[in-house]
């Protein structure tokens, strides 16, 4: 039977025709990595000679502490005197303040039956019963956690916050998908921003906003709006040409056919887009709490500072919440879009009349609250949950920290992970030189992608040399490796698992969704009382973080491998694993890659923040940076995290050429 | 098709209503100079006029104060008080600018202070809150009590080997919490020739978690910590001696941080306001001038919050029903 098994596979494969490119694509890797080894050959005993040492060269490194301590010192002292605050940037930060007031007040005003019926209302007319079933019982929920005020706070900042975003990624959107130009030169910027961690770049809009609101907008409308940008430019560009062709034939203006054509034709990818911004958005409410948004991001990282998990997960449910009601509701609006219009339900439901109703509604129940009381949450009506998650923590803790008989402890897993993987991958990569890892990237990123990717990673690398990081930077990517390997191993068995079994997908889907709207602070602190102080606590939230995405996308691309090519195979008397190991996995290879991408992307952005648990390394500076408003420190680290995050994120993505080649 | 244009339409009324929106607001504001140091949180209470600010840093005694701050303020003054977590540095920062009114709890910090109270004068200092900190090394009490020799800094290296962990290596881990606490301990384990690591918890969250779980297992461990501070009440711990604090050795300090070698100082707790609402002469103003208590009180407060797990709010009461004679004179004193 298994010698019938490999004749297969390359009929199988030549079904969809990688056979031959796959070939010709390991011959152009063999000529790329011959290239770069004649390269190397000259290049590096030039090196070697130059600067001898394994370590990077101080000779190019560059210290910007000098004029970084000087350009903050200066927009502390003029930033209440400078035309360039005053006029500009006053009036944007004051814009902020007072839409977020506006919002905030309007829901105060509207009480808490207001905003649950009208919340409510909306989804059920936008995206039907069920939903609406599930915004009345998370809004309800948010309350009776005693979190009726915070949860107001975040929505309001999370409103503008998401309108901005919009607007902004609309526009910048709109400009890319109308000039090719601007396209070619705004996509990589768009690709970059995705993968950077906003970590990186909370200190600098500190340093010009200072602490508070404007400065928490700003930074979550930085993270939030690329998506936007990116799926609008991308849904415009992708308008079928036969319509528009048939558009201008009948003698529209430009501004006609981008109205009636274009634009109705992307709306999927632009709601796709609104729906991106908000996760993206509300993601960022306990992150941007570290540089003053108040609300619920706030309660968690106060209860986090005084070790109290139940707070923080009393805190975090309402977040959870909001993003599940918001993600639903737009993305059944998404999907209602394809739907012929009769489907969308009773008459009384359409059109304008709809929305009158809605707001009438809403206004008589926010009146009735109005008068049977007050219009912020009962305070009788809260059930405190932090005690008992408290004791279930204690213990969990208690009898699985160490000394558990035969497996051992958490403790001794994470000093056995610290001591066995961590410390010999963090001394190889540092005691490699430097010229080894700058050639081991470029062959990585050139055989998986193009020159270009492997020149913007060399590049990226090398930056982080000259900004005199180097050590701290291997330091970080030892973790991110470490843990990535971790994820990819537990994300991809599950993956195949849930492939296999429909009942177990279902029941795995909701804890997924759960993990992957939880703010990652919150995994922090259990993480510390389970595995110590250091860098495996912060590898351990990393792989908790990332493995929805992993075990998601393999999932995916397991289940869409053509059935008829595993029919064939297992008609030629493949067993199940054989199958999945020469035919669904070689298949689902795109879905994989990709699996690896985003893990990395998602494993960095909590390795840095594992900067509060001891990871040490770039979050420790970052951390630093903003906890002492050191521009010197804070910015070269997040520079440097900025640099690693593209070198990752291109050495693991392959370019749209293959992907399209294997796709076809 | 015939869709398409009502729902163009509607497209464009809703990116021209957004565009009035945003113009509206900005133009709101747009009449002359926006001083963003001059401005309010959106979330500061709707009635306005008399609202406080203050600032609530990340360890408990400093939570204590602000606990009781604002039940007197809010209970005996009818202010409404809003609090902000900041770190230290950023602290001072918003409290220039007027996003914070007033610090109860400062450790010292030189070099703010100077810009911002003796050059830019935006700050004013408050005087004392009651309170001496103090920072130092400490060891738990029941390693100390085994080995009572571990308490002078010059047999620690005899140690070093009980103290190591995965992260310190085959060195001795000293553990330090927050980047943002201040620390000289890096400086002080290079020149007392020390053979020990300086591990960085990264928070104080993790740090005290940390400790907590060794206190749990009995095992050593050597830590940066501070007084008052109520882990000791759960966790009792002994100073190592380091040697003594000497002007001329600050002195040093402050040219060369690098080449610190002495102990850390004691210091009284320093308030501070922002220099507007110092000068507001407010009854607030006035009654957070007079804020001063001691130890045993803070520490009062701080237990019940911290390891009672009573919301500040409640503990703030508890304290304040129980000790009239302590916080009566700061209403009435001028």
């Amino acid at each position: 039977m298994s010698t019938a098994a490999p004749p297969t596979t390359p009929g199988v494969l030549g079904a969809g025709k990688p056979g031959p490119l796959q070939g010709l694509l390991r011959r152009r890797g063999l000529a790329k990595l011959l290239l770069l080894a004649v390269a190397a050959a000259v290049l590096v005993p030039l090196a070697a000679a130059a600067w001898p040492g394994g370590a990077w060269p101080t000779a190019l490194t560059v210290d910007l502490s000098g004029p970084l301590d000087h350009a903050s010192n200066w927009i502390i002292d003029n930033r209440d005197s400078n035309w360039l605050f005053v006029y500009v940037l006053g009036h944007l930060s004051n814009a902020v303040v007072l839409s977020v007031r506006g919002v905030y007040l309007l829901l105060l005003a509207l009480g808490w039956t207001g905003v649950t019926a009208g919340v409510t209302l909306l989804a059920w007319r936008v995206a039907g019963l069920r939903i609406a079933a599930v915004a009345l019982v998370s809004f309800l929920v948010s309350g009776a956690l005693g979190m009726w005020v915070p949860t107001m706070q975040t929505l309001a900042l999370m409103i503008v916050a998401v309108l901005a975003s919009v607007v902004v990624g609309a526009l910048l959107g709109l400009a890319a998908g109308l000039s090719p130009r601007l396209f070619k030169l705004l996509r990589p910027v768009l690709d970059t921003m995705q993968v950077l961690p906003a970590f990186a770049y909370l200190l600098p809009v500190v340093l010009v906003f200072g602490i508070g609101v404007p400065a928490a907008l700003l930074a979550t409308v930085i993270y939030a709006a690329p998506p936007m940008a990116r799926l609008t430019a991308l849904g415009l560009r992708g308008a079928d040409a036969g319509v528009l062709e048939a558009v201008s034939s009948l003698g529209a203006t430009g501004r006609q056919r981008l109205l009636t054509a274009r634009l109705p034709l992307a709306r999927k990818e632009l709601l796709l887009g609104v729906n991106q911004t908000i996760m993206m958005a509300l993601s960022m409410a306990v992150i941007a709490s570290m540089i003053g948004a108040a609300g619920l991001g706030d309660r968690v990282y106060q209860a986090l500072a005084s070790v109290d998990v139940g707070s923080a997960l009393a805190a975090a449910i309402p977040i959870v919440l909001l993003a599940i009601v918001m993600d639903r509701t737009t993305a059944a609006a998404g999907e209602k879009l394809g739907a012929a219009p009769s489907a969308a339900g009773p008459r009384l439901l359409r059109g304008w009349p709809a929305w009158v109703g809605i707001a009438a509604i809403t206004a008589v129940v926010a009146l009735v609250g109005r008068l049977a009381g007050s219009t912020i949450w009962p305070a009788g009506a809260t059930f405190a949950i932090a005690r008992p998650v408290n004791d279930v923590k204690e213990w969990m803790v208690n009898h699985l920290y160490s000394g558990v008989p035969v497996v051992g402890g958490t403790a001794d897993w994470a000093a056995h992970f610290t001591n066995w993987v961590l410390n010999p991958l963090r001394d190889g990569l540092t005691a490699l030189p430097w010229y080894g890892v700058l050639l081991v990237v470029a062959a990585l990123a050139w055989l998986i992608g193009t020159w270009r990717t492997a020149l913007t990673a060399v590049l990226a690398m090398a930056a982080i040399g000259v900004l005199g990081v180097w050590k701290p930077s291997m330091d970080t990517l030892s973790q991110v490796l470490a843990a990535l390997v971790v994820t990819l191993v537990l994300g991809v068995g599950v993956g195949i698992l849930a492939a296999g079994s429909k009942r177990f997908e279902a029941v795995l889907r909701p804890v997924l969704d759960v993990m992957q709207t939880m703010p990652q602070f919150v995994y922090l602190i259990p993480v510390v009382a389970l595995f110590a102080v250091g860098r495996a606590p912060a590898a351990a939230a990393a792989v908790v973080y990332a493995l929805p995405a992993v075990i998601r996308i393999t999932t995916q691309g397991l289940r869409q491998v053509d059935p008829g090519a595993m029919e064939s195979a297992r008609s030629l008397g493949a067993t199940r694993w054989q199958t999945l190991r020469q035919v669904q996995l070689p298949l689902a290879r795109p879905a994989l890659l990709l699996a690896v991408n985003q893990g990395v992307v998602l494993v960095l952005a909590v390795v840095i923040i594992g900067g509060l648990v001891g990871g040490g390394a770039l979050g420790y500076d970052v951390v630093t940076g903003l906890a002492t408003g050191d521009l010197a420190i804070g910015l070269v680290a997040g520079v440097a995290i900025v640099c690693l995050g593209l070198m990752l994120d291109r050495v693991t993505q392959p370019t749209e050429r293959r992907t399209t080649g294997k796709g076809a | 098709m015939s869709r398409t244009p009502t729902r163009a339409r509607a497209l464009t009324r809703a990116l021209a209503a957004t565009a009035a929106t945003g113009a509206l607001l900005v133009s709101l504001s747009a009449c002359g100079k926006a001083d963003m140091t001059k401005q309010a949180s959106p979330f500061a209470a709707a009635k306005g006029s008399k609202s406080v600010t203050l600032s609530v840093q990340t360890w408990v005694g400093a939570q204590a104060n602000v606990a009781v701050a604002k039940y007197l303020l809010e209970h005996e003054l009818g202010y409404h008080v809003d609090t902000v977590q900041v770190d230290e540095i950023p602290a001072w920062d918003a409290l220039s600018q007027g996003r914070v009114d007033a610090i109860l709890e400062d450790w010292g910090h030189p070099d703010q202070e100077k810009r911002y109270v003796q050059d830019k004068k935006t700050i004013t200092a408050g005087g004392g809150n009651g309170v001496t900190g103090h920072i130092g090394w400490w060891v738990p009490k029941y390693w100390a009590d085994a080995h009572p020799d571990v308490t002078d800094w010059k047999n620690l290296n005899k140690y070093a080997k009980q103290l190591r962990t995965s992260e310190s290596g085959d060195k001795g881990q000293l553990m330090d919490g927050s980047p943002s606490y201040v620390t000289n301990d890096k400086a002080l384990v290079k020149n007392l020739g020390l053979n020990y690591q300086v591990v960085f918890a990264g928070s104080e969250a993790a740090q005290i978690t940390q400790i907590q779980q060794f206190a749990k297992q009995k095992k050593p461990f050597l830590t940066y910590w501070y007084e008052p501070q109520w882990l000791f009440n759960q966790v009792p711990m002994v100073e190592v001696k380091l040697p003594p604090y000497s002007d001329a050795c600050a002195a040093k300090g402050a040219k060369d941080p690098q080449s610190i070698d002495c102990a850390y100082p004691t210091t009284p707790l320093q308030k501070y306001f922002n220099t507007d609402f110092a000068k507001s002469g407010s009854s607030a103003a006035r009654f957070l001038k007079n804020f001063h208590w001691d130890k045993k009180d803070q520490n009062e407060v701080s237990e019940m919050i911290a390891s009672n797990g009573l919301p500040a709010d409640e503990a703030a009461k508890k304290w304040v029903d129980e000790h009239p004679d302590v916080w009566k004179p700061w209403l009435t004193k001028k």
